[in-house]
């Protein structure tokens, strides 16, 4: 009997039709726990740099994370990877909700697809019963409707399904999976399902995940249940409120949206509107979205209430979290909430990424307006902010006529229409769109996460660390009190000694090394939540969360039964970090690619952005080119890969 | 016959504050495994989460008395312009549906209030307040102690119905 995971993987070669149930190797969770970890090994071993996105090759691999099913609260993370067709790298979108515990609950620790379906189909997944049926009354369907119309035809109101909509199955790159209030969204893993042909995958699960020491597994599950009801009552004073608490940016309970409309940019990432939140927007806003939310709903075994059920006469229910509600406002340039909410429905049922679709979509009206895109590409456009934004929604989603462009996103469309476009694609990292941000000083801990983060998404690297220093002494010492989750005491004279202005402060503040060590915090804490499906919201993304680096080892610990320390971990959190790494210099990362969108930071510090460069490569063993080296490899075990990137030209022997 | 005071434990369900998270099943399910915590799987829970969001339905369901036929006929609930599925207010272990049954052996569950805690673990775990628990003393009048005899000619009763059960005993009756 296996602890914590089900000890089995699903193998679907979806061209051939074959299922098969394959025993997982217990030695690769000593080496890389589960989720991320195990899903980047398959990768690494299985999809080679030739394999392109959109290969019958490409794995599309549905993973859980080590912890998942067990009673750890929040811990429910479905970990996907595949080659993303947007970045050509390595994508790990992840979504929460109900699936990941359910897989867990059938019996599989993943499930990987190879190949492609001739015909669209679903797999459903009951126990040791797998199916791979039929879906051609299913095309077309919305994201969400396609979940209940499954559960519907299966008569199971318990079986839990992942599904694209139609901007999945019609590949577009910011293709979204969706799964009740939650999504895997980013660098268009919703396109590479619909190249598979696969439309869905309905699971139900009535088997037991075993706990190895149930005793102590239930003690610190307690804590962190206890330690939640305590922090929910202690918001951390001194910054905003949605990075006070606990959870996903509490957006659908808080109605003040101060912060983000003044602080982000509106448009294709242009413009600060400082004076947007009047007191008329305030309350308007607020009834809007009051009406909107039917109920606060949570993911799978999780106090946290990041979603919420949205209902608006003449439309479908639907659930949302987080920031997804202001986004396609802010692009469009529409001051009305209503429209905010009613778009996303929209959206969510074609299943496509709140992030990067609004900002694809005002990138192509800029291009309109520069003269670059002509009337001719926008026939039928109605005139209006809203009508407009609707229009070209329908165009991405069906690949229609300048839409079929737009679909590959402001990268490859840039590209492609070329004239001076590649100017307006001017959010991007890595040929990925960027939350629309821009700021004045460079600040050195952004910066590197920015540059080297393979998520390539920064609301999943960032956290424990606050965003800005406190402006006294005495909030400073009064954070610092109860800062048990630092790795090490230095951290909190790191924050001590940060101040607002002056030699303490950005860009040279934290010093070169000091952002180093507070970014690879920030990372191993992602990294570890990664493998064990935990939640970002209870544990990497906020301040003081009930999980940390040192009770993560007694987590799993217990619930493996695998002896494991703090060292441990760090070590596994490092062999991962490599393996991703390995992974997408292989397919071609470079230094050059490494860097923040131009117009990011308005000052800029050529020099000591190089520094911070040079530093956090050797601080993690890799050369200069960012390439783990040979020595750091053989270090972890891992010299499969210096063989590997040795016989590929990308090491060299010196 | 005598009265007797009789605790009556309550669990309160407040369906408006939950959440939909499932805590409840599963640490019900980790409480009852043999030994308790190692073992989680909501499907043997003593509480079952009748969920559908689109429609806005969260309702927590308690697994009550084992019925072993289903009921006449049915009812179906519109409470607030949400209409429930048949069955969806009832705890019975039934064989009209899944609910409420081991997985692998198909017996019977029902809610014992994790006697011995100080509070059954759904509400303990349930941090949205959806479900608390509370209790009270009721007069009751006591029951006569049933002998053993009784209580096996009962569950035949129960089984075959009384008059299957007076003409066997009729009939053994006759060949002593």
């Amino acid at each position: 009997m296996g602890y914590a995971e089900a000890g089995f993987n699903l193998e679907i070669d979806l061209t051939r039709g074959s299922i098969e149930r394959v025993p997982t190797d217990p030695g690769l969770s000593k080496l890389y726990l589960g989720g991320l970890g195990t899903n980047a090994k398959i990768l690494w071993d299985r999809v080679p740099p030739e394999v392109e996105p959109f290969a019958p090759e490409n794995l599309l691999i549905f993973g859980t994370g080590l912890l998942v099913g067990t009673p750890a609260p929040g811990c429910n993370r479905t970990i996907i990877s595949t080659i993303s067709p947007q970045t050509k790298l390595m994508a790990y979108s992840m979504m929460g909700g109900f699936w990941a515990p359910e897989l867990k609950y059938a019996g599989y620790d993943k499930v990987v697809f190879r190949g492609k379906s001739p015909e669209l189909v679903y797999v459903y997944i009951h126990n040791d019963k797998v199916e791979i049926r039929d879906a051609s009354h299913l095309r077309g369907k919305g994201a969400v409707e396609t979940q209940e119309l499954i559960r519907k035809e299966l008569k199971d109101p318990n079986v839990q399904v992942a599904a694209i909509g139609l901007a999945g199955e019609n590949r577009v790159f910011t293709a979204s999976i969706e799964q009740g209030r939650s999504s895997a969204s980013r660098l268009g893993i919703g396109a590479v399902m619909g190249d598979k042909g696969l439309k869905a995958i309905a699971v139900r699960g009535t088997k037991d995940v075993n706990i190895a020491k149930p005793a102590e597994y239930m003690e610190l599950c307690n804590d962190v249940l206890k330690y939640i009801s305590d922090r929910e009552e202690k918001p951390v004073p001194g910054v905003m409120p949605i990075l006070a608490g606990l959870g996903s940016p509490q957006e659908m309970l808080h109605t003040d949206e101060k912060w983000h409309t003044e602080n982000f940019s509106w448009g294709n990432s242009r413009t600060r509107r400082k004076e947007f939140w009047t007191k008329e927007i305030e309350e308007k806003w607020t009834e809007t979205q009051e009406n909107a939310r039917t109920r606060l709903i949570s993911c799978y075994n999780c106090p946290m209430k990041c979603g919420a059920i949205i209902s608006l006469p003449g439309m479908s229910t639907y659930m949302m979290k987080c920031f997804s509600k202001l986004t396609y406002n802010m692009a469009a340039f529409v001051d009305d909430l209503d429209f905010g909410f009613r778009i996303a429905q929209r959206a969510t049922e074609y299943g496509v990424d709140g992030f990067s679709t609004p900002q694809i979509m005002a990138f192509a009206f800029e291009l309109r307006e520069a003269g670059i895109l002509t009337d001719k590409d926008f026939e039928g456009c109605p005139d209006d902010n809203e009508g407009k934004f609707y229009w070209l929604l329908d165009r991405i989603v069906r690949r229609e006529g300048i839409g079929n462009i737009l679909a590959d996103g402001t990268h490859w469309a840039a590209q492609h229409i070329g004239n001076g476009a590649e100017a307006y694609a001017h959010n991007n990292i890595k040929k990925h769109e960027q939350l629309p941000l821009k700021l004045g000083m460079l600040n050195p801990i952004y910066f590197l996460m920015y540059c080297t983060g393979e998520k390539l998404n920064i609301t999943q690297i960032e956290g424990q660390f606050p965003q800005a220093p406190f402006p006294t002494m005495e909030e400073r010492e009064e954070f610092v009190k109860d800062w048990v989750h630092v790795p090490d005491e230095k951290f909190k004279q790191y924050l001590l000694d940060w101040e607002m202005r002056g030699e303490n402060s950005n860009p040279y503040y934290p010093t070169v090394d000091m952002s180093v060590d507070i970014v690879d915090w920030q990372e191993k804490m992602h990294y570890i939540d990664d493998a064990l499906g935990m939640c970002a919201g209870l544990s990497s993304f906020p301040l003081k969360p009930p999980y940390h680096i040192h009770n993560y080892p007694k987590f799993i610990s217990a619930a493996t039964g695998m002896e494991i320390d703090e060292d441990g971990l760090a070590t596994i959190y490092k062999r991962n970090r490599n393996l991703i790494r390995a992974i997408n210099v292989r397919r071609g990362l470079k230094r050059e690619d490494e860097k923040p969108p131009e117009d990011h930071w308005r000052k800029r510090f050529p020099e000591l952005e190089e520094q911070l460069l040079d530093a956090y490569y050797k601080f993690k063993g890799w050369n200069e080119q960012g390439v783990p080296t040979k020595e750091s490899l053989h270090e972890l075990g891992m010299d499969y890969i210096s063989e590997d990137l040795e016989k590929r030209g990308i090491l060299s022997y010196e | 016959m005598s009265k007797a005071m009789k605790k009556v434990k309550v669990i309160k369900i407040d369906v408006d504050k939950c959440n939909g998270c499932r805590a409840c099943e599963l640490i019900c399910s980790a409480f009852h495994a043999s030994p308790k915590y190692s073992s989680n799987n909501p499907e043997r829970s003593r509480i079952r989460l009748i969920r559908d969001p689109i429609k806005d339905i969260y309702l927590p369901v308690y697994a009550g008395e084992y019925t072993p036929a289903e009921c006449t006929g049915r009812n179906k609930y519109v409470i607030d312009g949400k209409e429930y599925n048949e069955c969806d207010t009832c705890r019975a272990s039934c064989p009209a549906r899944d609910l409420f049954k081991e997985p692998d052996s198909g017996l019977p569950l029902k809610c014992d209030m994790c006697d011995g805690e100080e509070e059954p673990m759904c509400v303990k775990w349930c941090l949205a307040k959806a479900l608390t628990y509370e209790e009270r003393e009721e007069e009751r009048e006591e029951e006569p102690q049933l002998g053993e005899m009784e209580i096996g000619l009962e569950s035949l009763v129960n089984r075959h119905g009384l008059q299957k059960v007076m003409d066997t005993v009729a009939r053994l009756s006759k060949k002593g």
